[in-house]
């Protein structure tokens, strides 16, 4: 027995060669692994499962409501007649109203934080910023709007008062993805551009934007859906169960899909009838919802491609 | 002459367009900061702060108002514990199989589909809870009524599952080849180098996703709305309804008289339910600043 040996001996008692009583044995170990792995691939079915149930039942419930009609006419009879035409056009208004104030403003926000080297206590002061404000339920911005906008302006409850709050709570989405977008764009474009005597300005308006403008333009694609099935800000500041018509100004109240779904699942006198119609509401605003996010999803992967990456 | 100094003008005057915009953020946050302690002051000062919190009776309407929030904030905890039940291991395992196992193009369908899942509005799923969900839950487990905090905890677990899925899976992908390469190469196997070495690895990582998951279901509004039941008492198990802060809010609002103290008290739950998820948020960025430095990402 030569010393080598000894010595191993001395340690555990085992010779080399020998078999280590260890957990791992090479069988329960590639029975731990097989385990392991099987609950992953559960997980995964889980969630997917769960995915499919839910949009074949809204989908399956949904497309016998959903008509030429049920799209283009107003509510009647108290919500258990006629179609849901002004919710769709309100739910067109806020969104729209939402992105023309958010867009600007969030795509300013992220020029400044990438292409000005502002102090470093700034950025990390906006940084925070942005993270908490993401991190906001959504109701509190629906609060806010409702104390600021509705009240402490006067806007009252109105598509103006809605598109605002929905806007604030999309603003750290928007300049995240603009920030993401204008960070891809190679740094010697910009030094291409300057040393061409092109000042700061002009190298991002002629050469930054235009090259980070198709990932810009998937960030608001993705806000977009975010907006549209947002409740809980427009709860008090801009959704209301029912209007005649279409509304006329920005300081009218409207009528918003998802708010639809909830007023017709809580309020009312026959939910019999009204069940349905939020079967179709649903059907609508889950596929407009999806179809926005779907058109993101297939513009991200082609950008990938760009920039020779 | 003249014309560069134009344009050194128009250079500045950008500067501080942008800069002013890129201001907004904090003065949005520091606003809702401001809206929710002014409008919440009269409750502040008309009761005592210890009893606005831990009190036990919710009961805004009567002739003799209580204003005790516990009933509520035990609601918002019911749910969100029970969701983390759901969405923890679906969400961390969905990530493990996106990292692990998926093969090129599963993972191309598999992380679209995440995305979807996290894009469904919040109201779809309340809905598909009350109608399709709570009924069938109330069948199979023979509960007095299927909207209750189970339910809603299932639902809201589902919904953070994406969350906790899509940025776990981010904290896997910055984990280096290298420690993979290593553990593989003492003779681990795929599982043993999963769960000893990557995973440790992309531990805080993966908490920052799990309390990230946490904030979207404590915020979370019209599912609980519609599903937990909206009773404002104390539950006595998971079967009982609950009224979780976040619908207090959004049921009460519409009823409460402005200036009233109910109408102040909705605020004050409004700042108790944006400092909780403040914390989070803070926490959830301490942790993943360590893991950057940790791993050598910088900052």
């Amino acid at each position: 027995m030569n010393i080598q040996a000894h010595a191993v001996q001395g340690m555990d008692g085992y010779l080399p060669g020998d078999r280590l009583p260890s957990r791992w044995s090479p069988r329960s170990r590639d029975l731990a692994q097989a385990l392991g792995f099987a609950c992953l691939v559960l997980c995964v079915l889980i969630s997917l499962f769960f995915l499919g149930f839910l949009i074949y039942f809204i989908a399956s419930r949904g497309a016998s409501v959903i008509s030429w009609e049920f799209l283009t006419e107003a509510p009647r009879r108290a919500m258990t007649r006629g179609g849901i035409a002004p919710a769709i056009v309100g739910t067109f208004y806020l969104t729209a109203g939402a992105i023309l104030f958010v867009m600007p403003l969030g795509l300013a926000s992220a020029i400044y934080l990438c292409e000005y080297t502002p102090k470093s206590y700034l950025v990390n002061l906006i940084r925070l910023s942005i993270n908490n404000l993401a991190g906001v339920p959504s109701v509190v911005f629906g609060l806010f709007g409702f104390a600021v906008f509705v009240k402490g302006f006067g806007f009252g409850v109105s598509i103006l008062s809605g598109s605002l709050t929905l806007g604030i709570m999309a603003l750290p989405g928007i300049i995240s993805a603009s920030q993401e977008a204008i960070l891809a764009v190679p740094q010697s474009y910009r030094e291409a551009s300057l040393a061409l005597g092109a000042s700061h300005w002009q190298t991002i308006r002629e050469i930054v934007l235009p090259s980070a403008l198709p990932g810009i333009l998937t960030g608001m694609i993705l806000t977009i859906g975010r907006v549209a099935g947002e409740t809980a800000p427009i709860l008090f500041t801009a959704a209301t169960f029912y209007t005649r018509g279409y509304p006329d100004s920005i300081f009218s109240e409207v009528m918003a899909l998802p708010y639809h779904i909830y007023a017709l699942m809580t309020e009312g006198t026959r939910p019999e009838l009204q069940t349905p119609i939020a079967y179709g509401c649903s059907l609508i605003l889950l596929c407009l919802v999806l179809a926005v996010s779907a058109l993101a999803i297939v513009l991200r992967q082609r950008q990938r491609f760009s920039y020779g990456s | 002459m003249d014309n560069k100094k134009v344009r050194q003008f128009k250079e500045a005057v950008y500067r501080y367009v942008f800069a002013v915009s890129a201001l907004a953020s904090l003065a949005f946050l520091v606003g809702i900061i401001l809206t929710l302690f002014t409008q919440s002051l009269p409750i502040l000062t008309e009761r005592p702060f210890f009893d606005l919190l831990f009190g036990r009776h919710w009961y805004p309407t009567h002739t003799e108002a209580e204003f005790g929030m516990l009933p509520l904030i035990v609601g918002s905890a019911a749910v969100t514990i029970g969701a983390m039940f759901v969405c923890v291991p679906i969400g961390v395992g969905t990530a493990l199989y996106i990292h692990e196992l998926a093969s090129e193009r599963q993972r191309a369908l598999l992380k679209p589909t995440i995305e979807i899942l996290a894009g469904i509005p919040s109201i779809v799923y309340g809905f598909f809870g009350m109608v399709v969900v709570a009924p069938l839950l109330q069948d199979i487990l023979h509960i007095p009524t299927g909207l209750c905090a189970f339910t809603a905890a299932l639902i809201l677990g589902i919904m953070a599952t994406p969350t906790v899925a899509s940025l776990s899976e981010d904290a896997l992908s910055f984990v280096p080849t290298s420690f993979r390469e290593a553990s593989l190469a003492l003779g681990a196997n795929r599982w043993q180098t999963l769960t000893k070495v990557v995973v440790p690895a992309a531990g805080s990582g993966i908490s920052t996703a799990i309390i990230l998951g946490m904030g979207r279901a404590v915020g979370e509004t019209m599912t609980v709305l519609m599903v937990a039941g909206g009773a404002a008492v104390i539950p006595r198990n998971l079967f009982d309804p609950v009224r979780p802060m976040t619908s207090t809010i959004a049921a009460e609002m519409g009823e409460a008289v402005m200036g009233s103290l109910h109408y102040s008290a909705l605020f004050a739950v409004g700042l108790i339910l944006f400092l909780i998820t403040l914390g989070i948020n803070i926490v959830a960025e301490l942790i993943s600043r360590k893991y950057r430095l940790k791993l050598g990402l910088g900052r």
